[in-house]
């Protein structure tokens, strides 16, 4: 084995899953006609979508007058939904760039989709700003480009200038990164294609071969791209703050706000992941793909960005106090006691003391748990923008013009509808791409496949870690396999030699120029399996039971000791009682050295594989 | 190129594949090019290639984005129209950051991705000739040149590292 399969890891593959396995179940979701639940799903995201463009067109025929903000209240649910959007947005580049870095190899199952959505998020954010500005059809205004008046410069030294840059770039570098990633498995699909599918695929793949240097470089590129990504993702939302941090705003102007909204987004996008992903591997039959370790983990992100969220909500209101600014003191005060408190106690309890729950392992395993509190993560920092927007506005430093606001029907309509664009742009990417990364799955399938780490039926593995008869083997095998991988020097098990075929017969066919030679049919494990039979006094229902219980190769079963491979029989299925396992660690060392003759020599002396 | 033929053989999985390039690289037989579903680890050294130069080109761009941003900004508000801006200096260095940083990712990010589409020649409506369709499923191939080795020795030596099947093809 050339990858290290670590003991105390959760399997992030179950099912034993082959590599075609793999293609089989990752590519079948675009090939297959779409299922109820799908159609029904696609008919409201449209039918919300129609509602969404129809409340813009309104806004956009009427003007801005049609929603509810007024002179106090400038900003309401559209730069709300604006931030929130952007929020979950965050997830996708995260999951891919900042994982990919730190090498957490649970995000090749969630990376595509969640890929996907921060692309749908950062456009249904992006509206909002184009059509709070009032007049959209000169929106294009803001970029700077020799223009016939002046030319005249937009003003590089504004926050919402940096905003229209740092969206631009995050939406441009996320879908590059996003679609690098899908070549290869645009080839899968094509390659499986037929007919007019094959051209539509064959155009989508770049024509993509899967070469050994276009591997190389695909890698380079993906590492870099998570390494500029990594801080642009901390970058889009440290200035989204400074729309509110930069101006003189008592409870917007506080240096807090970039770390504390980058954990936000991080917050709220892995919950917005959760909520999708929960639901996408039910319905495209992906659990063995999308774990409840995959869950857990996820669940682990939103436990530790919640709190810093937490942390930092509790910071703004003693700092407020301590500083004796009154201004300040009156903007908090307002918030938790305002004609607003409902939102910030919506706030308070969703995102600072539900996602406390996450300390729970049940809770952090349990589908039905994660899915609701996915949901109230998402509602509490939708409170949360909308607290920091809105609330804040509404009380300013002039009493007389202090107001309320409640959205009109046409804002309504319209964040509805950027649901309905969010979730048909999904729907569509599902039935059209891989929603899991299928090569990167694959390439993760030897270190991360419930078959190669033996916890395939966790029935037969109770053992403790430090007890468990494989622990020995992993710790001789390197942990460090990356660093020897890229310098070459591998070492393998013998078994790969052992089970190459080698006096196969070739079967030349008519043309004289194809040769198809058969191989045994244990090959495609060949590196991970040993084929155990060679062991004298094991067939192939031992085998089988040995196999379950975890033992795959020679250097394994060797290691075992004899009352555990008792126990194994024992406890198995079928009667084994003639069969005597005493001679099976000494055989199988010597098969594990490659040590043919002494072995034979041994066997030659044993009786039924028992000591004579 | 023009018409090449070559002779490949699949092999069901990595572990197999590297050893037959090992055992390919000790009877020096060129390898024309190898073909699998998944980057594979430990590959590139056997065949002796190169570290790829991508991120280089990708620091070249991104020192491209960085000075279009910041000269551009600096020279927009001292030169080409000078404004002052809530009592700020003309050449507002800090308030350039943001940009200059944004424009750095970008221009590094585009042109690393236009770079490497390019390189490997990928792109839209790129029509390659593929050897199986199997090898972006679970087939890993090693393809030899028909001019560099006899059909039966390729054959052979295919037969004897194990791979599963051996086919010829035109490319």
């Amino acid at each position: 084995m050339s990858s290290y399969v670590s003991p105390i890891r959760e399997p992030l593959i179950t099912g034993s899953k082959s590599y075609h396995d793999i293609t089989e179940d990752l590519v079948s979701p675009t090939e297959k006609v779409p299922s109820a639940s799908w159609v029904i799903g696609f008919v409201l995201a449209i039918s919300s979508l129609a509602v969404g463009l129809f409340c813009i067109a309104w806004t956009i025929w009427h003007g801005i007058g049609t929603w509810n903000l007024n002179r106090t209240i400038g900003w309401g649910w559209d730069i709300t939904n604006f931030v929130w959007w952007i929020g979950i947005g965050h997830a996708g580049t995260l999951i891919s760039a900042i994982l990919l870095l730190f090498r957490q190899k649970w995000r090749t199952g969630v990376n595509r989709a969640a890929e996907a959505m921060t692309i749908f998020a950062v456009i249904c954010a992006a509206l909002f700003p184009g059509i709070h500005v009032g007049r959209a059809w000169v929106v294009f205004y803001f970029f700077p480009y020799p223009n016939t008046r002046g030319p005249l410069w937009p003003n590089f030294n504004s926050p919402l200038l940096w905003d229209l840059f740092a969206i631009s770039t995050y939406f441009t570098v996320s879908l590059l990164f996003w679609y690098t990633g899908l070549v290869p498995d645009f080839a899968t699909v094509r390659d499986r294609a037929k007919g007019f599918r094959k051209k539509i695929y064959n155009f989508l793949s770049f024509g993509w071969t899967g070469a050994a240097k276009h591997w190389q470089r695909w890698e380079y590129l993906s590492l870099v791209l998570a390494g500029v990504a990594t801080p642009l993702v901390l970058s889009v939302h440290t200035i989204v703050s400074f729309d509110f941090a930069t101006s003189v705003i008592p409870g917007w102007h506080t240096t807090i706000f970039p770390p504390y909204f980058v954990a936000g987004a991080i917050f709220s996008g892995f919950a917005m992941v959760l909520t999708l992903m929960i639901v996408t591997r039910k319905i495209l039959n992906l659990q063995d793909y999308i774990t409840i370790a995959h869950i857990e983990s996820m669940n682990k992100v939103i436990l530790a960005t919640g709190t810093i969220v937490g942390v930092a909500y509790l910071t703004e209101l003693f700092i407020a106090w301590y500083s004796g600014y009154v201004y300040e003191q009156f903007a908090f005060f307002n918030r938790a006691l305002g004609p607003y408190w409902w939102s910030y106690f919506g706030m308070m309890a969703c995102n600072v003391i539900t996602p406390q729950f996450f300390w729970f392992r049940k809770i952090r395993r349990s589908i039905f748990w994660t899915f609701l509190l996915s949901i109230v993560v998402n509602i509490g920092m939708w409170f949360e923008r909308f607290v920091i927007i809105a609330t804040t506005l509404a009380r300013d430093y002039l009493p007389s013009s202090w107001s309320y606001y409640s959205p009109s029907w046409v804002e309504m309509g319209i964040y509805l509808g950027t649901f309905g664009l969010f979730f048909t742009f999904y729907l569509l990417f599902t039935r059209v791409a891989p929603v899991v990364a299928i090569a990167e799955v694959k390439s993760i399938l030897k270190s991360s496949g419930d078959q190669y780490s033996g916890k395939a039926e966790p029935g037969h593995h109770h053992a403790h870690v430090t007890e468990d008869p494989n622990f020995k083997s992993y710790l001789n095998k390197s942990s460090f396999d990356y660093a020897r991988d890229d310098k070459g020097n591998l070492s393998y098990s013998q078994s790969s030699q052992l089970s190459t075929p080698s006096s196969q017969g070739v079967s030349d066919e008519s043309s004289g120029m194809t040769t198809a030679t058969s191989v045994a049919s244990s090959s495609a494990n060949v590196t991970s399996t040993d084929d155990l039979k060679k062991i004298e006094g094991i067939g192939p229902k031992i085998a089988g039971a040995l196999n379950a219980a975890g033992i795959m190769t020679f250097v394994q079963l060797s290691q075992t000791s004899t009352e555990r491979l008792q126990e194994i029989l024992d406890t198995s299925e079928g009667n084994f009682k003639g069969n005597n396992p005493e001679s099976w660690a000494v055989q199988s060392e010597l098969a594990a050295k490659g040590n043919w003759d002494e072995l034979k020599d041994l066997q030659d002396r044993l009786d039924g594989g028992k000591f004579a | 190129m023009g018409a090449q033929r070559l002779v490949y053989g699949l092999y069901n999985d990595e572990e197999i594949l590297l050893e037959a390039v090992k055992s390919a690289n000790d009877k020096h037989i060129e390898i024309y090019d190898v073909y699998t579903p998944f980057p594979v680890h430990g590959l590139d050294p056997l065949l002796g290639l190169a570290e790829s130069r991508l991120h280089i080109a990708g620091f070249v761009y991104g020192l491209l984005g960085t000075l279009t941003a910041f000269l551009g900004m600096s020279w927009i508000f001292t030169k080409d129209w000078p404004i002052i801006f809530g009592g700020k200096p003309y050449w507002a260095v800090p308030s350039f950051i943001p940009i200059t940083f944004e424009l750095t990712v970008l221009f590094a990010s585009i042109g690393m991705v236009v770079t490497f589409y390019i390189i490997n020649g990928l792109g839209p409506g790129v029509e390659n000739n593929y050897l199986d369709d199997r090898i972006t499923d679970d087939k890993f191939c090693i393809a030899f040149d028909s001019n560099d080795i006899s059909n039966s020795d390729a054959e052979s030596f295919f037969r004897s590292t194990g791979a599963s099947e051996v086919h010829e093809k035109d490319l």
